[in-house]
């Protein structure tokens, strides 16, 4: 309505076109269950499009719901479009290992959503992180079961490649999860965290709530050269931060292996070299806790703030009890169940997925700053994983 | 041919001597480790602050003894696999019973003794009765004790009564502090040290690892005395367990994933053979120490972490390499 108001007084002023009459600004009707004969949009048109102040939960959420309704069709309504086609449809996931809280919140979200559409849900996983035998005979035998489609999460992005190529040659459907196979184009689909934009939220929060950012003296306790989630993270952390690798404040760089034991060790390591140390990267939240050990007994706890990515259960206590300063929170269970959704969508509809969907991250900390948006600790407690 | 070897001999016959004296006093390992301490002072002179001493200690101590046991059971021409992961489900029995069930910290403690003995008795078991390899059933035990460390706890578990976490408790030395488990693997290993080498058990766990088949024919309880090895090397995990509780101050089912070959590295470098039989166990706290110091100075040295792997490879090589070498001058 103001845009098209001052569009139109500056025509007036530039043409000498006086306005009359009635214009109609337009009207939509929003709903997130649609019924036939009345036009309508969806949430996540409605969301994107309101005035007041938006939340980027709210509408990646609202996007979600709106992805779930394209073609007409809420859940219940798949799962009676499944009833219909007098077949079993059956899914995979595979995820990189069984034990991590992280992916046994993947699989429970991916077995939720599979009771509810009523399709048949195959697990597998590697032994450990990085696995690639185990998920290429975990994909040839889901494949030999007769999946529609399969979740993976790949533990080498490159190596699996074949593998996919074959089961998408056999016209099935890989859609990677959390992490990207290389090249990305090689699954369908990926749904995962944004984890440059994981890292660069703790950067951001870092530079507003250290008393003098500039002089901070920064240690990096990630993995080895090479894996991209550390790369990603630790690449978003010194974007938002507003310095690179080659920044004189860098002081220490370490390999933790995401362990709790490596990560002290690696602290103490660091803080021996150089005691002055007060902002501390941390690849997840148990190599977090190792670092906290570390300056807990150096006495300079209270010096050194320490961020992290992850956001699990037991990551999100160290934000209520003060070791982490703020964390990234990542969402395993809505790339499963929104994985499996999609998965039951082809089935139905014949649309196979494409493309990356953010499955969103949340800046969660007891203490925020201006500039930065953040969830408190409590909203990282109800949307924890673990 | 006479006069060539006469030749060889006298050209290379201080080199000998010198070989000769290492080898005599076994103090290939030690002079490695004074080698090293002295490339990371250089290096960085911070390396050699009591503060940084006082780590190493720490950072090595629950490994230490590991390998404790580690090297029992090698001397016996054995080999544990097993023992990180053993070791991780009794840190996990500790903290957990005493936790999350209420049971006695010091009990708790005592059940994960009983668990990490218990595989010692069941490797034990499997290896004399049923007369498997011993590489073979403690990969076996290992699979068995990570998934059973998982079935008790996924995450690690924390809030730990103070006896439980003892051995990080800090007193004040040379003008920093050192935690109790940094210090009290050296009384350890000065005990093993003296059973290996004063009692009969200890002489029989040589020659079992010297020649099975006469030990048998002397009248050694060859089955008996292999599994109070594995049942002693269990009782060590556990420590080392306890040691590691002190330090990260939780109980850690990702723990231990990889201290198998960290401790079978200790002792290998350590002088002690692997097909039983000979070596020194202080030779094992020196080569326990090897590696902590070289991960230490490499990582407060700047060196990049793909080069730290690289390093602790060559060394391990290195390591037996000399041993061999010196054992070839000895005879």
């Amino acid at each position: 309505m103001a845009s098209l108001g001052v569009e139109t007084i500056v025509a007036a002023i530039q043409g000498g076109v006086v306005p009359t009459g009635y214009t109609d600004t337009g009207v939509a009707l929003i709903t997130a269950n649609p019924v036939d004969g009345v036009d309508s949009e969806g949430v996540g048109y409605g969301y994107e499009n309101c005035w007041g102040d938006q939340n980027p939960e709210v509408l990646a959420m609202a996007m979600e719901l709106e992805g779930a309704a394209a073609g007409m069709m809420s859940v219940e309504e798949m799962a009676a479009a499944i009833a219909d086609l007098g077949e079993e449809v059956i899914v995979g996931l595979i995820t990189k290992t069984e034990t991590n809280p992280f992916f046994v919140k993947m699989r429970e979200g991916a077995q939720a959503a599979a009771d509810a559409l009523g399709i048949t849900l195959l697990t597998a996983s590697g032994q450990f992180d990085t696995d690639n035998a185990s998920q290429v005979t975990a994909i040839e035998n889901m494949v030999a079961a007769g999946v529609q489609g399969i979740l993976l999460v790949p533990a080498d992005s490159s190596a699996i490649v074949p593998t996919i190529e074959w089961a998408r040659e056999q016209g099935v459907i890989v859609i990677a999860l959390d992490t990207p196979t290389n090249p990305e184009d090689a699954s369908n689909a990926l749904f995962a965290t944004d984890n440059f934009q994981a890292g660069v939220l703790i950067g951001e929060y870092a530079r507003a709530a250290m008393e003098n950012p500039d002089a901070a003296v920064i240690a990096l306790l990630g993995l080895p050269p090479g894996i991209t989630v550390n790369e990603l993270r630790q690449g978003g952390f010194l974007e938002g931060y507003g310095i690179d690798m080659e920044s004189d404040q860098i002081v220490c760089v370490q390999d933790t292996q995401g362990d709790q034991t490596l990560g002290q060790t690696a602290m103490e390591n660091c803080l021996v070299a150089n005691p002055e140390i007060n902002l501390v990267y941390t690849i997840n939240e148990p190599a977090a806790f190792g670092a906290y050990t570390a300056i807990e007994n150096a006495d300079v706890a209270d010096d050194v703030m320490i961020v992290s990515v992850d956001g699990g259960c037991s990551g999100v206590e160290g934000v209520v009890d003060g070791r982490i300063a703020a964390t990234s929170q990542q969402y395993p269970l809505r790339m499963a169940s929104l994985g499996v959704e999609t998965l039951a969508r082809f089935v139905i509809t014949g649309e196979a997925p494409t493309g990356y969907t953010d499955t969103g991250v949340t800046l969660i900390t007891a203490n925020p700053v201006d500039g930065v948006d953040s969830e408190d600790a409590d909203f990282g407690v109800a949307n924890c994983w673990g | 041919m006479t006069h060539t070897n006469q030749e060889r001999t006298s050209s290379t016959s201080l080199v000998n001597r010198v070989f000769n004296i290492i080898a005599a006093f076994r103090l290939g390992p030690f002079l490695a480790l004074l080698v090293a301490g002295a490339f990371f002072y250089i290096q960085n002179e911070r390396f050699i602050l009591p503060l940084n001493i006082s780590l190493i200690l720490q950072q090595t101590s629950w490994i230490a003894a590991l390998a404790i046991g580690q090297t029992l059971v090698i001397l016996t021409g054995g080999i544990d696999l097993s023992n990180g992961l053993v070791m991780a489900l009794g840190t996990v029995i500790m903290t957990t019973m005493a936790v999350e069930n209420g049971v006695n910290p010091f009990i708790s403690i005592g059940m994960g003794f009983g668990v990490t003995m218990a595989f010692g008795l069941l490797n034990g078991l499997l290896i004399t009765r049923l007369k498997l390899p011993p590489f073979i059933v403690t990969l076996g035990t290992l699979n068995i004790a990570f998934a059973l460390t998982r079935l008790v706890a996924t995450t690690t578990i924390g809030n730990l009564p103070d006896i439980q976490t003892i051995f990080g408790e800090r007193i004040s030395l040379f003008g920093t502090t050192f935690t109790y488990g940094a210090i009290v693997v050296f009384p350890l290993y000065i005990l093993m040290w003296f059973v290996l080498r004063e009692t009969a058990f200890g002489r029989h766990v040589y020659a079992i690892g010297d020649d099975r088949e006469a030990a048998r024919l002397m009248g050694i309880p060859v089955n008996r005395i292999l599994i109070q090895v594995y049942v002693l090397a269990g009782f060590f995990y556990a420590v080392g367990g306890w040691l590691l509780i002190g330090r990260i101050g939780s109980g850690d089912p990702n723990a231990g994933q990889t201290a198998n070959l960290d401790s079978i590295t200790a002792v290998v470098i350590g002088g002690t053979s692997l097909f039983g039989g000979r070596g020194n166990i202080l030779g094992t706290l020196v080569g326990a120490l090897i590696v902590g110091v070289f991960i230490n100075g490499l990582q407060i040295t700047g060196v990049d972490p793909l080069f730290q792997r690289l390093i602790t490879g060559i060394l391990v090589i290195v390591a037996v390499t000399m041993d061999q070498l010196s054992q070839r001058i000895r005879k």
